[in-house]
């Protein structure tokens, strides 16, 4: 027996965890189980990635049922190196909670950890599964846990925000499950792999069309993609600094791969690129995301509010990626999703220390917090030189492979779109820089500490992670490169 | 509504066969169709049209919050350690056939535990999402009193 004989056992874990969690009182017990569930996916998470870069694909059929009659999991490059993103995002962000979460709840925090748990679950099964249904059981357990875990933000306002989040996400589930009952009305199976065989003889079919459409529209939804963008900034801004900062590095890389496995997987690229116009509509509205994403940030002045903003311009980089439709591109879209994660973990993580302190996240209140909470700030600046692209940066090597992918497609233009929503980060990080650091402080506010060590070391922790992965790239180049030919059925022809 | 005499006397004469029902969906999930989800939600429907009759507080004597809460998260992990069971018997998560030697009855077991894990939490849930509302209303109406007395 060795670990990779437990690759299941990377949602189970959370799950079988947030039935314990739900019934343990008090407010630290939560959090140590909920740590040690996650740190537990993480590890096994972390050893199933090489064997599934170096083998074809891991299976784990339950309850025995052999598939495609049984609900299989199958793990291949591309899920295994989102799940050790979810997995190890959701263990890092714990270890910053304690302390964001007790100024934000009260009470007991058994439950809250326990929708935690089902979330983090509910994200690591989408990504898991090798079959299509599973993927909308999943999507539902953790959005509901999510949209549940949003509406504790202190604001009265979360409720809004979620009860929005909750159309909005029900929407976008139910055009997925539309999508997923056409191909199931057409192939009889729900196994990805055996709609991916089945799909090929029903080329001319309208339901299939159909099919693709609706899963790329609900999936669009999930991920924040420009026009269905709208749930997005208000769920971050008012959720409990905690929740946003699982949700930014997570929620929609996961909702990303899903739309890639059914791109690419279950109906293959000669024919989601071909029947549809997918290429030029997925660009169309990734460089809309860029613009308007960096536009909207440029101009606001709630910090979480702008980093959400700024998330639906990363998101539309990713989409860039993939719109390409070649190795390098996925590659790229890969990348910055794993990137990204990082870059919008640590951002959050330090407006989320900033608003320990002061109670606010608005631009104007951090005005001369520089000299206050030195560590803090110059830990958002490093990220932001992240988020900017600086060289050394793990936002660099993202935005190098988009670029190259781009040269390579023989698109200039987007190099140059590409160049200039970066000098649009440049704009909204120089601005909170700009208040931190060149302006006065308030005359008659009260001198605020640094924030607790609790919090400074997860965060720096983050940022550390940022620059190590803009030097040694390896380890996310490498499982880039496979996932990105995983989808793609290593050398499979493309249009 | 405990005053109206109809309803008094007809509920109580359907809340048995309501729970009897739920019951049979049940336990009889494996060969008809039905199973725990379907079985919790008459069961729960059950004890609601009690409530609707005879009032939250009596309700919730039958059972209280905590309990509620509590086998709610029982049955999931009802549902969880069956499934590991099977793990640690030799086979694949979920997987029956080390219960017994005889596949059927293997079979039988687990699906049967796994449902009634299902049916208690479903049930309970059920219990609960009425009990908040229920809760809401009554919380509701006693700021209503106070204003009046208030404002007399």
């Amino acid at each position: 027996m060795t670990l990779l004989e437990f690759m299941p056992f990377i949602v189970l874990i959370p799950l079988i965890a947030s039935g314990i969690v739900a019934l343990l009182p008090g407010r630290n017990l939560p959090w140590l189980v909920t740590l040690l569930a996650a740190t537990a996916s993480a590890v096994i998470a972390a050893v199933v990635l090489p064997a599934a870069i170096s083998e074809p694909a891991l299976s784990y059929p339950f309850g025995n049922w052999p598939p495609p009659f049984g609900i299989e999991y199958r793990v291949d490059a591309a899920n295994a190196f989102v799940a050790l993103l979810v997995s190890g995002m959701a263990a890092i962000t714990l270890l910053w909670a304690p302390k964001s979460v007790a100024s934000e709840i009260h009470g007991r925090l058994g439950t809250f950890y326990a929708l935690f748990l089902l979330a983090l679950a509910g994200l690591l099964g989408i990504t898991l599964t090798g079959d299509a249904f599973n993927v909308f059981v999943f999507l539902e357990i953790s959005s509901l846990a999510t949209y549940t875990l949003i509406a504790y933000g202190k604001d009265r306002r979360a409720l809004l925000a979620a009860f929005r989040y909750l159309i909005m996400g029900t929407v976008g589930a139910t055009f997925l499950l539309i999508g997923i009952a056409f191909l199931y009305m057409v192939t009889g199976t729900l196994n990805m792999a055996d709609l991916a065989e089945r799909l090929p003889e029903l080329r001319d079919n309208n339901a299939v069309r159909a099919a693709l459409a609706f899963i790329i529209v609900g999936m669009g939804l999930k991920l924040a993609l420009l026009p269905l963008h709208l749930w997005l900034p208000n769920a971050y801004a008012y959720a409990p600094n905690f929740v946003t900062v699982f949700l930014a590095g997570t929620a929609t890389k996961v909702a990303l791969y899903v739309m890639l496995r059914f791109i690419f997987t279950v109906f293959s690229p000669d024919y989601s690129f071909v029947v549809l116009p997918l290429s030029t509509v997925l660009m169309v509205l990734a460089v809309a995301g860029m613009f308007a994403g960096s536009w909207v940030a440029m101009f606001q002045i709630h910090l979480k509010r702008m980093l959400a903003y700024s998330s639906i311009a990363q998101v539309g980089y990713m989409v860039l990626g993939v719109s390409l439709a070649t190795a390098t591109g996925l590659t790229a879209a890969f990348l910055h999703l794993f990137n990204h994660a990082l870059i919008k973990t640590a951002l959050f993580m330090a407006i989320g220390c900033v608003m320990y302190r002061t109670g606010s996240a608005k631009l104007d209140d951090l005005r001369g917090l520089g000299r206050q909470m030195p560590w803090t700030l110059t830990a958002f600046a490093l990220a932001g030189l992240s988020i900017i692209g600086v060289p050394t940066t793990a936002g660099f090597i993202s935005k190098w492979y988009l670029v190259l992918a781009s040269i390579e497609a023989g698109a200039w233009w987007l190099v140059v779109l590409v160049l200039i929503t970066s000098l649009m980060a440049v704009y909204y990080i120089w601005r909170v820089i700009e208040a931190a650091w060149f302006s006065e402080r308030p005359a008659g506010a009260a001198p605020v500490p640094e924030a607790p060590l609790a919090l400074l070391v997860p965060t720096w922790l983050v940022v550390a992670l940022n620059f190590y992965f803009g030097l040694d790239t390896r380890l996310t180049v490498g499982a880039s490169m496979a996932a990105a030919d995983a989808l793609l059925g290593s050398g499979a022809g493309l249009p | 509504m405990i005053d109206n005499g109809i309803l008094r006397v007809i509920s109580r004469f359907l809340i048995p066969f309501i729970l009897l029902v739920g019951l049979y969906i049940q336990f009889h999930g494996e060969y008809s169709p039905g199973g725990g989800f379907q079985a919790g939600v008459v069961f729960a429907a059950g004890w609601i049209l009690y409530v609707l009759i005879y009032g939250l507080e009596r309700g919730l004597n039958v059972i209280s919050l905590n309990a509620m809460y509590v086998l709610s998260a029982v049955g999931v992990l009802l549902y969880a350690f069956t499934g590991l069971a099977g793990v640690l018997l030799g086979g694949k998560y979920l997987d029956f056939t080390p219960f017994s030697a005889n596949p059927h009855t293997a079979q039988q077991t687990g699906i049967i535990i796994v449902e009634f894990g299902v049916g208690l939490t479903v049930a309970t849930v059920a219990m609960l999402l009425f009990t908040m509302f229920a809760r809401r209303r009554g919380e509701w109406l006693e700021a209503l009193e106070e204003e009046d007395e208030g404002s007399e």
